[in-house]
């Protein structure tokens, strides 16, 4: 009898020591989500971006790549990739200058994440692609330009 | 609306880990229009998150530029086969989904 009461008890209090936890913010249920940067991703030009963004005026860096193709004939699928050999890369962002929006996309790298990432981006025409990196908490950026045959965005 | 699984592949090699992954979503700009000149509502993911195990490896904002059916890939260090990759995101809809795949 007495074990069993010593069993309620343990029980009861883990609960309540989970439910202390999950209002601190230590637990949450699922994953959490970095907050979505909405004025970054609605900016039109580029340099309004790199604002929303807080990377000011990037400087150009050998050490960072935009792989691509030269001459996209679909612009609804052009795979993108950025890679970079800089240290401490935190930020992977890939913007596009004459689409409606310039940013397409962005990746925030965790320690031990490769600055090495592809993915596929439409393109609304023929226009430079940037890829901006956060390395030690500085910004450098690339760009390549890539030919649109046909545009991305209903054309 | 129902969402289709997406398909992740993982491999590790020499102590980094390469993960492919192909998302099923249509990724609509607004501002298509439709055969009644209507404009289609933006539908698109706006994040997605990977993890290794219960370590997060990345964490990614998408604009409505992502071409539909995104893929993405990417590399961290360390992994070992077996190991669990969890791809999760999330659209402007609200909704979200998530996937796991093992690393091979």
């Amino acid at each position: 009898m007495n074990n069993q009461r010593r069993n309620v008890l343990k029980s009861g209090s883990g609960a309540a020591l989970l439910s202390v936890l999950a209002a601190a913010g230590i637990i949450r249920p699922g994953m959490a989500f970095a907050d979505w940067n909405k004025a970054a991703f609605e900016a039109k030009s580029m340099a309004d971006t790199l604002k929303a963004l807080g990377a000011g005026s990037p400087a150009e860096s050998k050490d960072v790549q935009v792989t691509g193709p030269d001459i996209a004939e679909n612009g609804a699928v052009v795979p993108v990739g950025v890679s970079s050999t800089l240290p401490n890369v935190t930020m992977v962002a890939i913007l596009i200058e004459k689409n409606p929006n310039a940013l397409a996309a962005s990746f925030t790298l965790p320690e031990g994440t490769l600055a090495n990432v592809q993915t596929r981006v439409k393109m609304g025409q023929t226009s430079n692609v940037y890829a901006l990196v956060k390395s030690d908490g500085k910004f450098f950026m690339a760009t390549k330009e890539i030919k649109v045959t046909l545009g991305g965005c209903g054309g | 609306m129902a969402t289709n699984p997406m398909k992740i592949r993982a491999s590790t090699k020499d102590g980094v880990t390469e993960v492919k992954a192909l998302i099923s979503h249509e990724m609509e700009t607004g501002q298509r229009k439709d055969a009644a000149g209507a404009v289609v509502p933006a539908w698109f993911i706006t994040e997605l998150t990977a993890k290794h195990n219960d370590r997060l490896v990345l964490a990614a904002e998408f604009g409505t530029a992502v071409s539909k059916n995104p893929y993405l890939a990417f590399k961290f260090k360390g992994g070992a086969v077996g190991d669990k990759i969890t791809v999760m995101w999330k659209d402007n809809k609200g909704e979200t989904r998530t996937d796991e795949a093992k690393i091979a």
